[in-house]
């Protein structure tokens, strides 16, 4: 039975997984490419849910989901384009103190806008209960947003590695030097890696939004997370990022069936043990822009 | 062509001196009649120490906070002030305790801060009732719920406004009684790591113990976390009669929002959950039964009053910090005004002559003198059947006052003998 009950945890643990990775799977792909720790990026998470609430007061759930991911993806392309661009050659200490600054004014902007309290969310009715399948039980909407995160995990390996954008792409993050050399700019690549991401942040906040607080810091809460899920995965790699997220949710899940006070320190234990023993992470490759 | 020159230069040079004179008689000016006049007027204020926390998981409470102390300090300033002089009321963010503690004693030292108000987190409000006694001076802790601030921490420069947690457990637990819901239960606990929940965990298990019902299960909660669901695996694990929460802040919203994703069939109670996290659950997701010191349908014309002139200024109903920060301002000017003076000693005599404060409320209150507890009614509340909600503010049902009208009110403090403050 004890066991059973782990194996429980362990499933679950999983399936909060998927929740990181919608968030850290954007931060890795900005910071593989641009070499950039986007330290906003929990704020378009943030901007994401409220925009969401906004658009489902008018139009409704399904719509709120949709919309609010592509109008914070606009403003994800407004972001590189005018701000972020000019840090990629820059030293790295110039884009984590800009990201941070712009983290702190979205806070900042949210609060005067919506204001300090949380604002209430909730999810069409129907989405709502628990699903037992075996002996294990579920929630049916985190399971609906697995598979919304399978489908986008889908789309996005498959324009890493089934098109000439994500052949580009990945050539820019090993040696962007050489695919300067054959002529090609990586700067409206970068554009749109950084719209996807940003625009990955905003459709987590608008599908948690009606499973978690809706407050001005938000953001910050979540880019904690998803920071420590990168440097887990190891920096350029998709699967590693993956594994983490996946790992990240299963240590939690487990740390918290034994001992419940220590569930949020496991993640930051497991960072301490990865950077000890592997410091480019678990499937991290080298890069030599960043050696 | 010369002369011309000269006298321009001239002219250049008496209006540079008559300028200097000019600034000059306005630098003496300010300094015979405005500077000593400001000065006057500075020292005239009555500064209070504001502290309470902006941001973190209890920074929407603070936000309201601040809305019901300015609002007070506004209203007692058009009135003429405290014995003529006008309050001026410095808020600040707390941020953790190191930090309240830092703060409040810079503003007694460095910003002239006569009393020190507010906090809700009980952690900072443990370290700022430290600063107030070496210091010798006054702290109004207003929202802090922690039993022990009030029993084995206590000092005699704090009083406390808010409902001690023992307190917040007997509101709670009269509702839970009525509705058969203790005896011969079994009750699973989720508790908020900190002080505060440790001492509400403290407080529910002997009403649950009291009252023969099992404990379960009681599973210690850290107060960042936003995702339940392996707590709400273990509920199940568990297949209790009653979840019963002492978590705070945020964390009872989230709880609550994934308690009802989660579709859990048992019931659902708590010890603690303030409006503004009520509110923030959403539609159709809150359930159970919880206690509040007051809240905004509360049928008295003090009360109504104050719901008017807050709604009119902010466009929503107050939350329950916004009416304690609202009455505590209240009861310091009472005080100050009866007392005569903002002097420490005065002050605490005036407020352990067990004097009343109109509390809004249907039954006036008083600090206990031998642990400064503000004496008070609570009240249950529960969740309205679907649909019968006007707005998105009015989905919550609320109880009678606790204790009721034919019991002294002390009945639901923790008597003396369960209290071991000393001064």
């Amino acid at each position: 039975m004890q066991l059973l009950f782990l194996l429980e945890q362990v499933v679950n643990g999983l399936v909060l997984g998927g929740y990181y990775l919608l968030i850290a799977l954007g931060l890795s792909l900005i910071f593989s490419v641009g070499g950039v720790v986007n330290l906003a990026h929990g704020a378009f998470y943030a901007i994401g849910a409220y925009v969401s609430l906004e658009i489902a007061k008018h139009l409704g759930f399904g719509a709120a989901v949709v919309l609010s991911p592509l109008a914070v993806a606009m403003l994800g392309v407004l972001f590189e384009r005018y701000l972020l661009r000019r840090f990629y050659t820059a030293d790295p200490i110039l884009s984590l103190l800009v990201t941070f600054g712009l983290a702190m004014v979205a806070e900042q902007l949210i609060r005067m806008i919506w204001g300090a309290a949380p604002l209430p969310a909730s999810m069409p009715a129907g989405f709502k209960g628990q699903l037992i399948l075996g002996d294990f039980m579920f929630s049916r909407y985190r399971l609906l947003l697995l598979a919304v995160v399978a489908v986008v995990l889908a789309g996005i390996w498959l324009l890493l590695h089934r098109t000439s954008f994500g052949r580009v792409v990945r050539a820019g993050i090993q040696r962007p030097d050489m695919v300067a050399a054959l002529g090609i700019r990586l700067q409206p690549y970068m554009t749109t890696i950084v719209m996807l991401g940003v625009g990955m942040a905003a459709l987590g906040g608008a599908l948690f939004a009606p499973i978690t607080v809706v407050h001005p810091a938000m953001g910050a809460e979540i880019i904690i997370v998803a920071f420590v899920v990168v440097v887990i995965g190891g920096l350029g790699s998709f699967w590693g990022v993956v594994l983490a997220a996946l790992l990240v949710g299963v240590v939690r899940g487990i740390t918290i069936h034994f001992a419940p006070a220590a569930g949020e320190a496991s993640m930051y234990i497991l960072m301490f043990l990865v950077l000890l023993f592997r410091p480019r992470g678990l499937l991290g490759e080298r890069i030599e822009k960043f050696e | 062509m010369i002369k011309h020159e000269k006298d321009a230069g001239s002219a250049v040079e008496s209006g540079g001196r008559r300028k200097v004179l000019k600034v000059g008689a306005a630098v003496a000016g300010a300094l015979a009649l405005g500077f000593p006049a400001i000065v006057r007027s500075q020292s005239d204020k009555i500064k209070i120490g504001h502290l309470t926390p902006l941001t973190g998981f209890l920074g929407a409470l603070g936000e309201y906070a601040t809305m019901g102390i300015r609002m007070a300090e506004e209203e007692i300033n058009r009135a003429g002030g405290v014995m003529g002089r006008q309050l001026d009321v410095m808020s600040e963010d707390s941020v953790n305790p190191a930090t309240a503690a830092t703060k409040a004693q810079r503003m007694l030292e460095r910003d002239g801060a006569t009393v020190l108000m507010g906090e809700i987190n009980s952690a900072s409000a443990q370290t700022i009732m430290q600063v107030a006694a070496r210091n010798k001076r006054l702290f109004m802790s207003i929202g802090a719920r922690s039993d022990v601030l009030r029993g084995k921490n206590c000092n005699k420069y704090t009083f406390h406004v808010d409902i001690p947690v023992t307190v917040m457990v007997n509101a709670a637990g009269q509702a839970l009684l009525r509705d058969g819901l203790v005896k011969g239960k079994r009750v699973f606990s989720l508790t908020a790591d900190y002080v505060f929940g440790h001492d509400l965990s403290k407080a529910a298990k002997n009403f649950f113990a009291a009252n023969g019902a099992t404990h379960i299960g009681d599973e210690l909660v850290a107060t960042d976390v936003t995702d339940f669901s392996p707590y709400l695996l273990k509920i199940r694990q568990a297949r209790p009669d009653l979840v019963a929460t002492n978590l705070a802040g945020n964390q009872v919203t989230n709880f609550v929002k994934q308690y009802a994703e989660f579709g859990l069939p048992y019931a659902v109670a708590g010890f603690n959950l303030n409006t503004a996290d009520a509110w923030a659950a959403g539609d159709g997701n809150l359930a159970g039964i919880w206690p509040t010191v007051w809240h905004h349908e509360l049928d008295t014309p003090g009360s109504k009053a104050f719901v008017a002139i807050f709604r009119g200024k902010h466009g929503k109903p107050p939350e329950n910090h916004a009416w304690i920060e609202y009455v505590s301002l209240k009861i310091m000017a009472q005080a100050m005004n009866a007392a005569k003076s903002t002097d420490t000693d005065k002050l605490i005599a005036y407020f352990e002559s067990q004097a009343e404060f109109d509390l809004l409320k249907a039954r006036k209150g008083y600090f206990r003198s031998w642990d400064h507890q503000l004496i008070q009614e609570a009240y249950p509340f529960t969740v309205k059947p679907k649909g019968q909600a006007k707005d998105k503010w009015d989905f919550l049902q609320f109880g009678a006052a606790v204790p009721g009208a034919n019991q002294p009110l002390e009945v639901i403090n923790p008597p003396k003998e369960q209290n071991s403050c000393v001064f």
